[in-house]
């Protein structure tokens, strides 16, 4: 019996390093998802648009748009008068935010009585006005130095200390990527045979379903596996994405996470008529819901309940958990117990329905 | 029986097959003994396929029951795919692999002792001439090299009772020629074969046949037995113009039977027809003809003129 499945096992390896074109792709598609994943979708915040309109035009309010002209978070254009339509420059785009420097900034300054500044902000993109918010709030303070309240709060921010997003998107990137792959990687595999008519010379023999099942994972296994390595080295080293756990942890992690992918291909594969059909619904199965209910990007905690439940589901929200952990707040598996036997269970499950839901006869 | 001294290997017994609304095989009861080359013989869309699919257990049995040494295929499938060796209709190797991997592969599948699978596969190198290609790619093979290779991965695993779809269609002459060849020899040790063709000529190379057409296997008989199940006797003429032949005979009313051939003309007399009224009516048409005679009727004829009668059941 163990002689049929190493016979599957040997076949696919086969089919796999034969098809070089097919090859090519598998090994190239993550990494060229990573760049462009990796590179648009960032909440880091550059080049906003500001214009401020000086009335002061002392040297306090000189030094107060030197500090705003300091960072790269904001473009600054200086208006000497007043500005006339706010909501026009807004409509137009030519800025995003408006700063209003009171013409009595530099004598209230001076004299130490509490001044205000008018600042204008298109909330259209309201993630974005919120940074405005807090950024000019926090440029303004430095600006005031020496010139404090009762008390002050100090934050201290953990794990990521300069706040990048980073740090937070590049290991969802990685599981929704692997997931994804890994998927694509089997979907075909059973489906290929019956398109081909191979599986009809296949199933007259003594092989089970089960060995075919796990003797089409298992190699596919090895090509999850690197891929995975491979977008998890580059995404940690491109985008500068330090590992504070252990390498070996997520490496194990991994391994699970490779099969739970290839199980889901399988169930499809099983199941599709055609490989176009089965392709599809992979993609489909894997990254919509997983873009959208694993929190990737967008919190769980913050979802509707029924979202929140089908969130469970989804064996990238358990990842993205353990990823995240590992890598950003150097969990070990003590913490990390849950999820990782969550996705075990997933794992033997989905098999388990592969094997069931294989049909050992044509029709 | 008549056949009651032999073991009988494969057996069908009032088997049904359908598909939805279509009726593929309609209540079909034959057997094969052991050792017999058995053709299945009919034109395309006859319910060959689906009957050899359903006894090597790939489809589901609607009606009546089939069996492989005497066990029942429905509730025995791993029994039969354990033993049967199995031919489909269309090429089923992977193509991407060698004709070497692709024995190899059989053998393991199939859990053939490794030693015993390198003796195996020379043999089948012998019966095939394929040793000097076991490097080439099975998608690089002509056409009636891919058969070869087919039946030897079939029989990799020495299976005693072997069921072949439609082996040498789509195959040169040549390659036809030699692939009947490896059969009878392999009927020479033992085996006992089920072979279904669409080429009439091909029933002659088998022990027995049945002709298989609509769903209904019409004539189980040994191939020299064939001439002697025709109702009525045959004639034939023999004219370089066939086509105009045939029409002025068939719009004369003179036939019962009248079939367009190579050579010329098959016919059966209608009812009263004198033999002479059929030279008279070409000669006052002013149509050559070379012959005029009684033949013995083939296989061919026998399946037209079967094929009429089963035609309103359609």
């Amino acid at each position: 019996m163990k002689r049929s499945f190493l016979s599957i096992v040997r076949k696919e390896l086969i089919h796999i390093f034969r098809d070089k074109q097919s090859l090519f792709m598998v090994l190239t598609m993550p990494l060229l998802m990573l760049l462009l994943y990796g590179y648009a979708i960032t909440l880091d915040m550059k080049a906003i648009d500001i214009i401020i309109a000086d009335h002061s035009a002392g040297p306090e309010s000189r030094e107060l748009i030197r500090h705003i002209e300091a960072t790269d978070f904001f473009k600054v254009s200086v208006y000497r008068g007043g500005v006339a339509h706010i909501g026009e420059l807004f409509q137009n785009r030519e800025a995003q935010c408006i700063l209003e420097i009171p013409r009595d900034y530099g004598e209230s300054i001076r004299t130490g009585i509490p001044v205000q500044l008018q600042l204008s902000i298109d909330a259209s993109d309201p993630n974005a006005a919120n940074f405005i918010q807090n950024y000019v709030s926090r440029v303004a303070t430095l600006s005031f130095a020496g010139y404090k309240g009762l008390f002050t709060v100090e934050p201290r921010v953990f794990y990521n200390p300069d706040m990048r997003s980073a740090p937070f998107f590049i290991p969802g990137l990685i599981a929704l990527i692997l997931l994804l792959i890994c998927a694509l990687l089997t979907s075909i595999a059973i489906v290929r045979e019956k398109e081909s008519g191979t599986m009809e010379q296949l199933l007259v023999s003594p092989v089970k379903p089960v060995q075919i099942i796990l003797g089409k994972v298992l190699p596919y296994t090895f090509l999850g596996f690197f891929d995975g390595l491979m977008i998890l080295i580059v995404g940690s080293l491109l985008f500068d994405v330090p590992i504070q756990g252990s390498v070996l942890l997520i490496m194990a992690m991994m391994l699970i996470y490779v099969v739970t992918g290839l199980s889901l291909g399988m169930l499809v594969s099983t199941v599709a008529k055609t490989q176009a059909v089965a392709m599809l619904a992979a993609i489909t199965m894997t990254v919509l819901p997983s873009m959208l209910m694993s929190g990737f990007i967008f919190p769980i905690s913050s979802m509707p309940e029924i979202f929140q439940l089908v969130s469970r589901i989804i064996p990238a929200t358990y990842f993205i958990e353990i990823i995240r952990g590992i890598v950003l707040k150097g969990n070990d598996l003590h913490n990390l117990y849950k999820p990782a036997s969550i996705l075990l269970g997933l794992d033997a499950v989905l098999i388990a329905l592969s094997i069931r839901a294989f049909k050992i006869r044509l029709e | 029986m008549s056949h009651s001294d032999r073991e009988t290997v494969l057996e069908a017994r009032d088997f049904v097959k359908n598909y939805g609304e279509v009726k593929a095989v309609r209540g079909v009861s034959f057997s094969v003994q052991k050792g017999e080359i058995f053709g299945l013989i009919g034109p395309d869309g006859g319910g060959k396929t689906s009957l050899m699919r359903s006894l090597v257990s790939l489809l589901k049995i609607d009606g009546g029951e089939l069996y492989f040494k005497g066990q029942a295929v429905s509730g025995n499938p791993d029994y039969v795919r354990r033993n049967i060796g199995y031919m489909p209709q269309r090429f089923s190797l992977y193509q991407d692999m060698s004709v070497a991997e692709n024995l190899r592969f059989f053998a393991d599948l199939f859990n053939v002792d490794r030693d015993l699978a390198e003796t195996r596969i020379e043999e089948l190198y012998g019966f095939s001439g394929l040793k000097p290609f076991a490097s080439r790619k099975a998608g690089a093979l002509s056409g009636g090299m891919k058969q070869k290779l087919a039946l030897s991965c079939m029989l990799v695993h020495s299976p005693d009772v072997v069921v072949l779809d439609e082996p040498t269609f789509g195959v040169d002459p040549v390659s036809r020629s030699e692939f009947w060849q490896i059969l009878g020899k392999l009927k020479e040790e033992g085996t006992s074969i089920l072979v279904s063709t669409a080429y009439m000529d091909e029933a002659d190379l088998c022990d027995r046949v049945g002709l298989m057409f609509n769903g209904r296997i019409l004539i189980v008989d040994e191939p020299s037995a064939l001439p002697e199940r025709y109702p009525g006797k045959l004639y034939s003429v023999r004219t370089d113009e066939p086509h105009l032949v045939h029409d002025a005979l068939e719009e004369s009313g003179l036939c019962g039977e009248c079939n367009l051939f190579g050579e010329g003309v098959h016919l059966t007399l209608a009812d009263g027809t004198a033999e002479s009224r059929i030279g008279d009516l070409l000669r006052e048409n002013n149509l050559a003809f070379e012959s005029f005679e009684a033949i013995e009727s083939g296989i061919e004829d026998l399946f037209l003129r079967l094929m009429k009668g089963d035609g309103d059941e359609r």
